[in-house]
């Protein structure tokens, strides 16, 4: 397809949804009309459009039901309140787990009572939670790359 | 339905923001209860179910709130808060598990338009109304993330091109394009085609 056919089309297809939608600038209308008369296939492409518009102007959201808006604000200001809580909750959470393991780990090490094959048995299972977190975010990374969502912002 | 994204913030919005900013929380009740229908309509659109789009529709305005003192009050409220939402909504819709559940639940979060609908003594003409809505649903449901925001901002929020720009922050050709596109995947839908 040449660039000035291609770039037609473009312009076509733009003036297709405009006119769709109720945007068409004073002279686009006989612009799309001349364009249409020139190129069979944009003809068909407008009447499948055409009805595309029909069904979707036919339809509407649906309504909740009205008490869904009484307590609507109560309700977000109470998720503002929890979600503060949440924060600082976790970030609690995390430095005494943090500092748990550290003193745990180092007290273990030091034990001399204790079998070695305990040691060796909770050394292993840290690391396989280690391992099994890695895989996740490996496993989440590799979706990313294959999701139609990925061009979407976090 | 009319939306005023144009700059400046409406000056309802501003007031509200500012008061909203020195402690009022009162304020933010005001604004949220200004925008809360047309929030959960975007969001209901963008997931396709009540539940969901109650609970991402208030955890957008929670984590406005939490940001209120971020927020310039100079600008339009909705503007900022819909970037909110959209993420949550998209983010939502990333899930497998909730996208794979929103699918099979296949929930009526469309209607017809009252004058649209067949009277009730024609049984035939309503269950072929019935028929079309449902794949009308399930089409939508299948088309892109960005087609199908920008179908719902167009058919069910009645949004102009401009308006549409303004909120997604991309060039009105590019509404028109994506929206054509969006368009001509529904029409392939609802022929079954690809």
């Amino acid at each position: 397809m040449s660039a000035e056919k291609a770039e037609r089309l473009e312009r076509a297809r733009q003036l297709m949804m405009a006119a769709l939608d109720g945007e068409l600038a004073s002279g686009e209308r006989e612009e799309l009309d001349r364009l249409l008369a020139g190129e069979p296939e944009l003809r068909s492409e407008w009447d499948r459009l055409h009805e595309v518009k029909e069904v979707t102007d036919a339809m509407s959201l649906r309504r909740p039901p009205e008490e869904t808006w009484e307590m609507y604000f109560e309700s977000v200001y109470n998720r503002a309140e929890r979600g503060f809580a949440w924060i600082l909750l976790s970030m609690g959470a995390i430095v005494m787990t943090g500092w748990a393991l550290w003193v745990g780990l180092e007290e273990l090490w030091g034990t001399a009572d204790l079998p070695t094959y305990v040691k060796i048995a909770i050394y292993a299972m840290l690391l396989g939670l280690a391992v099994l977190l890695l895989s996740v975010i490996r496993e989440k990374l590799f979706v990313r790359k294959t999701d139609p969502y990925k061009e979407i912002q976090r | 339905m009319e939306l005023t994204l144009d700059r400046p913030a409406p000056v309802g919005d501003r007031e509200l923001l500012l008061r909203t900013q020195s402690g009022e929380r009162e304020a933010f009740g005001e604004l949220v209860r200004v925008y809360m229908r047309r929030a959960y309509y975007a969001a209901l659109g963008l997931v396709g179910s009540h539940e969901d789009a109650l609970d991402l529709s208030q955890e957008a305005f929670a984590r406005a709130f939490r940001a209120r003192n971020r927020i310039d009050p100079e600008l339009p409220f909705y503007t900022w808060y819909y970037q909110i939402l959209r993420r949550l909504c998209f983010n939502h819709n990333r899930n497998r598990r909730t996208r794979r559940d929103r699918l099979r639940q296949n929930s009526e979060w469309l209607a017809e338009e009252a004058g649209q609908r067949a009277p009730a003594d024609n049984p035939q003409r309503a269950a072929e109304r019935a028929e079309t809505r449902r794949r009308v649903q399930q089409g939508i449901a299948q088309l892109k993330p960005a087609e199908r925001e920008i179908l719902v901002l167009k058919e069910f929020e009645g949004l102009k091109y401009k308006e549409i720009a303004r909120l997604l922050g991309i060039p009105i050709g590019t509404v028109m394009s994506r929206l054509y596109t969006a368009r001509r995947h529904l029409a392939d839908l609802l022929e079954g085609g690809p």
